[in-house]
């Protein structure tokens, strides 16, 4: 059986023009990136800003049409479907953005926004049958009464609120797959737990795959604690494996330096003096990236080989991972206070 | 006043006149700023962190008033200050390092320029003077002054912006800086060396420091004290191991298990059930009791006061009241 959706060899370079006249500058966002997703899975998607995450969520959606490589939906390339082939594919790949005020129309009730593309897809016959379908849609992302939320507007719902208008929009359409691209990252840090088991939850009750795009390493470990996760790093993906296998030993130099850098909501780690193990702080600019491996500049254990050749991902103790000298790199480890 | 306070804020009350009715941002608030340690201020968003911090360099803009209170600053109530004592006053004994560093510096100028006009503004000083302690300044929060000077914003990263900022705020030798979510949408890796740097600052130029910030996990590190805030009030203040070890609050112990992390079983957290309280309709007694899972009758009807609950601590919750401390 074939995966449900697979990146092969997949890069997006976008291109820059500065000027009327000027030269177009390209920008790599995404490097011959290859991932697949099976049916029903949760993969969470790492990286700091720039790294290409976001790029590669539009590409999964079918919003970006890759430069190079091939995106194979249920086995067929998808910029070779059919219109039909298409239309089914755009209806079960769903994106949920970060921002969830800009990703509703702010004149339209909550019914409105969700009644439209049941509609459009004739998932429902009429508009009593779409709103008795909205109700439950409420009902199953937790906004209950769903009466209570039906005729209201964006703004006069919380942050909170309306991200769950937002999964209710994205399963309304019986999807296999949901990309939500940092959907916790605005809202207050009391609430976000709720966002991610919710999600958690219509992976488990509803058996729709995720794919989890996100800055923060420890809201990625909740949601995907039994799948997989991938860290990008400059448009590449630079480690990969399941949450607990990467986590529990991380091997490349860069995730390393990342997890060392995420705050522990406890003093005693938190006080701990350490450095980050990192040569340079400043991350280089994706329009001019360093040869080679690209994160060879800031990498404590780069040589001459890191320079000159980019290593590929290969497969290292459970889990894989691009990295010239993955042997040589210590165990990573966190210092505590007593 | 205590000579080891810097700051003495006592019984604050800042309220916003609205169309659709009045806020108390600031609800009756005391609160001491002790020389030579990092205070942080745990909120979120609405809970009134940010209007206390404009109240301490009074710059509470309008439709926002003072209704009530008093900020001393060795022993002078600032909030009485005139025009001249005030522009001295700001930056000078007090400066800020705001939210969101890209929108605090001026998009048209270079830094260095920007730089000599915020001195000019506060103090008399030669410009060749004014750039040698800039230098020095870029320098000691590692960035190149040759070039940082003479850039426009928009050629810094977001980092280096902030890195920027922070050299704004030391450019007069203040004795408090208050730092605005200092890394709010800065990477991690980014976020954790700003911090080394104010903790350089903080130890080495033995600047006082008042944090805020949504993020229990950020202040973990930096602090020496917290204080958590909900709805206009600071329901618990204490030094930080003590908070995190033995919270006296509902609220403060519902954000410590909300917050994700790396280490722990994921399966202990949870979020705090509901959502933040509208200020225009703010629940009766306690604020925070329709989100307290400890909540009583007594906790609808009468706001709990905050009583002394140990050394240098305080909490404002009716379970400390019956003796009755949280697990």
């Amino acid at each position: 059986m074939s995966s449900l959706l697979e990146l092969h060899n997949i890069s997006m370079v976008f291109e820059q023009k500065s000027g009327l006249f000027g030269k177009a500058t390209p920008i790599p966002a995404m490097v011959d990136v290859q991932l697949s997703f099976e049916p029903g899975e949760i993969v969470a998607l790492v990286g700091e800003s720039g790294c290409g995450k976001t790029t590669l969520g539009k590409v999964v959606t079918g919003l970006h049409k890759p430069t190079e490589g091939q995106l194979l939906y249920q086995g067929k390339d998808v910029w070779k479907m059919n219109k039909a082939e298409f239309s089914e594919y755009r209806r079960s790949v769903q994106l949920v953005q970060q921002d969830s005020y800009a990703a509703l129309n702010p004149m339209r009730t909550i019914f409105q926004s969700l009644s439209d593309p049941i509609l459009q897809h004739k998932l429902v016959r009429s508009r009593k049958e779409a709103y008795d379908r909205v109700c439950e849609l409420l009902d199953t992302v937790g906004l209950t009464p769903p009466e209570q939320y039906i005729e209201k507007y964006p703004h006069q719902m919380s942050g909170g609120q309306r991200q769950r208008v937002l999964l209710a929009r994205a399963i309304s359409l019986k999807p296999k797959l949901i990309v939500a691209d940092e959907p916790v990252s605005m809202i207050d840090v009391s609430l976000r737990m709720a966002i991610l088991r919710l999600m958690s939850n219509l992976n488990k009750s509803l058996g729709i795959a995720f794919i989890y795009i996100t800055h923060d390493l420890a809201t990625a470990r909740y949601i995907a604690q039994y799948g997989r996760m991938a860290v990008m790093y400059l448009g590449k993906i630079v480690e990969q494996g399941s949450v607990h296998d990467v986590l529990a030993a991380p091997k490349h130099p860069y995730l390393q330096a990342l997890l060392s850098a995420v705050p522990v909501p406890n003093p005693r780690i938190a006080k701990a003096k350490r450095e980050l193990p990192l040569k340079s702080l400043d991350m280089p600019s994706i329009m001019n990236p360093p040869s080679g491996c690209s994160f060879h500049p800031r990498c404590l254990y780069a040589s001459q080989t890191c320079e000159q050749t980019a290593p590929s991902l290969m497969p290292y103790g459970n889990t894989i991972v691009s990295c010239h000298h993955v042997e040589k790199v210590p165990q990573w480890t966190i210092a505590t206070v007593k | 006043m205590n000579e080891n306070n810097i700051i003495e804020i006592r019984d604050l009350s800042i309220e916003f006149k609205l169309r659709s009715g009045t806020i108390r941002a600031v609800d009756h608030v005391s609160l001491d700023i002790p020389k030579g340690k990092v205070t942080a201020l745990v909120g979120e968003s609405g809970s009134g962190k940010s209007t206390l911090a404009s109240a301490i360099l009074n710059i509470v803009s309008a439709p926002g008033t003072i209704k009530n209170g008093s900020i001393f600053l060795n022993g002078e109530d600032i909030l009485r200050y005139n025009a001249n004592r005030l522009r001295h006053y700001r930056w000078s004994d007090v400066s800020m390092v705001f939210q969101a560093a890209q929108n605090a510096l001026n998009p048209v100028m270079r830094i260095g320029e920007q730089m000599i006009e915020t001195v000019l503004a506060h103090k008399k000083m030669g410009k060749p003077e004014i750039i040698e302690k800039a230098s020095q300044l870029l320098d000691y929060v590692r960035l190149e002054p040759g070039r940082v000077l003479k850039a426009y914003p928009h050629e810094l990263s977001g980092g280096m912006k902030q890195r920027v900022m922070i050299a704004f705020s030391l450019l007069l030798d203040p004795q408090l800086v208050i730092l605005d979510e200092p890394t709010t949408a800065l990477d991690v890796i980014t976020q954790d060396y700003i911090f080394d740097i104010l903790l350089k600052v903080h130890k080495e130029m033995n600047i006082t420091m008042l944090l805020l910030s949504h993020d229990i996990s950020v202040v973990a590190r930096v602090a020496d004290r917290i204080g958590v805030m909900y709805a206009g009030k600071i329901v618990e203040l204490g030094e930080t191991f003590e908070m995190f070890e033995n919270a006296k609050h509902p609220y403060t112990a519902g954000l410590i298990q909300a917050a994700p992390s790396i280490l722990d079983d994921v399966s202990e957290n949870k979020s705090i059930k509901g959502s933040s309280p509208n200020l225009l309709n703010l629940p009766t007694g306690c604020a925070f009791h329709p989100r307290c899972e400890f909540s009583t009758d007594l906790c609808k009807l009468e706001q709990p006061r905050a009583i002394s609950v140990g050394k240098d601590r305080l909490a404002a919750c009716h379970l400390n009241e019956k003796g009755e401390m949280l697990a």
